[in-house]
């Protein structure tokens, strides 16, 4: 549903991109855009979170 | 057939041919011991099903109607009134309606579960609301029919048989029968939750991975044999634990907090459950004694055991 990531040049695709400026930045929008789409954060360990609905 | 009409003709009867009962006393002791049947396991069925009193209602007028389909039949056949008996028989054919209703208002009362039974569990339940249906109807059926042949002693012994043969005609068999519950380690790989070796679920956020770690309960449910090992292979068994466990034990689980979802998943080398929850009781013992009583659903039951294939794949 949505990618929030520290590395834009790492993501691309159909899904909203958030960029983030470092890491506090980055758990705060993943953790404001779950709660909004009722998602779940994953963490693709790469410096990415994706959102998605299961 | 009015009571004073069949009175008549049933104490005629009852001379000419040496019936010793009183057919309206067998109708009775038959319904009375039908209620009673349906009564007393109606009450055991709190455990799992919501406590509503009108649902107790309904189930009880239910138990009522089977019961008197039950101990009409023999003084119907004894009559040979078999167009009575036909139509018994379809009302009969009715209860097949009990299964469905309760299907139906569990299918919908699973929208707002947070942790759904799961359709296996709600088609267990249904079939044993059916079936407990049938059971009053035998009740009733052979005190009436004791009744008749026997007088009403040996009707109070059947009553007495059948109210004990249902209390153990309705217990099946519980997960502690088929697999033993162990407690096991909850640890993070990475953003990987596992349980031991199990994986579980990737978690993103590193603060939710923390409450995790503080506040989860897991525990590994190995079964015994490879009939355990088959039937824990079933999704809907998987969910019937996991649906028990949170009711009881309460879950974190909340709307839009995929998080704190209890999750049981299988080791695919062992076949062992490892089975993760955030209770709001943190308790291991309670869990473990939670777990071992939830029912073995019909659905999901599997014995390769009884086959010889299965035998010798099994050594």
């Amino acid at each position: 549903m949505a990618v929030i990531t520290l590395n834009p040049e790492m993501v691309a695709g159909g899904a909203p991109i958030f960029i983030a400026r470092n890491e506090e930045e980055q758990k705060r929008i993943a953790l404001i855009l779950s709660r909004v789409l009722k998602g779940m954060v994953h963490d693709l360990e790469n410096g990415t979170y994706i959102i998605v609905k299961h | 057939m009015t009571s004073s009409g069949l009175n008549l003709e049933e104490k005629k009867r009852g001379r000419d041919e040496g019936i010793p009962m009183n057919y309206n006393l067998s109708i009775g002791l038959g319904m009375v011991a039908g209620v009673l049947a349906r009564l007393f396991m109606l009450r055991v069925d709190y455990r799992q099903y919501p406590t509503y009193p009108h649902g107790m209602v309904t189930h009880l007028a239910l138990g009522f109607i089977a019961a008197l389909i039950g101990s009409v039949l023999v003084p119907a056949l004894v009559f040979k009134q078999f167009a009575a008996v036909t139509f018994l028989a379809l009302a009969a054919q009715e209860f097949r309606q009990v299964r469905n209703m309760e299907r139906e208002t569990l299918s919908k009362l699973e929208e707002a579960e947070l942790v759904p039974r799961g359709l296996d569990y709600i088609e267990g339940i249904a079939k044993t609301f059916e079936a407990r249906n049938y059971l009053t109807m035998a009740t009733a059926l052979t005190v009436s029919g004791l009744a008749v042949a026997s007088g009403w002693w040996a009707a109070l012994v059947g009553a007495l048989f059948w109210l004990i043969a249902s209390q153990f005609l309705m217990k099946g068999k519980v997960v502690g029968d088929i697999a033993e519950v162990v407690p096991a380690e909850l640890h993070f790989q990475g953003s990987l939750l596992m349980v031991d070796k199990i994986f579980i679920m990737n978690v993103g956020l590193p603060e939710m991975r923390e409450k995790i770690l503080a506040e989860g309960l897991a525990v590994l449910i190995k079964p015994r044999d490879d009939n355990g090992r088959a039937t824990l292979h079933h999704v809907g068994q998987r969910q019937a634990i996991l649906h028990t466990a949170a009711s009881l034990l309460g879950t974190k689980r909340e709307i839009g907090e995929l998080e704190f979802t209890p999750l049981a998943r299988k080791n695919i080398d062992t076949g062992e459950i490892g089975l993760f929850i955030l209770p709001v009781e943190k308790d291991f013992d309670c869990l473990r004694e939670i777990i071992n009583r939830v029912p073995v659903l019909e659905s999901a039951s599997r014995k390769p055991l009884s086959t010889l294939a299965g035998r010798i794949a099994a050594d």
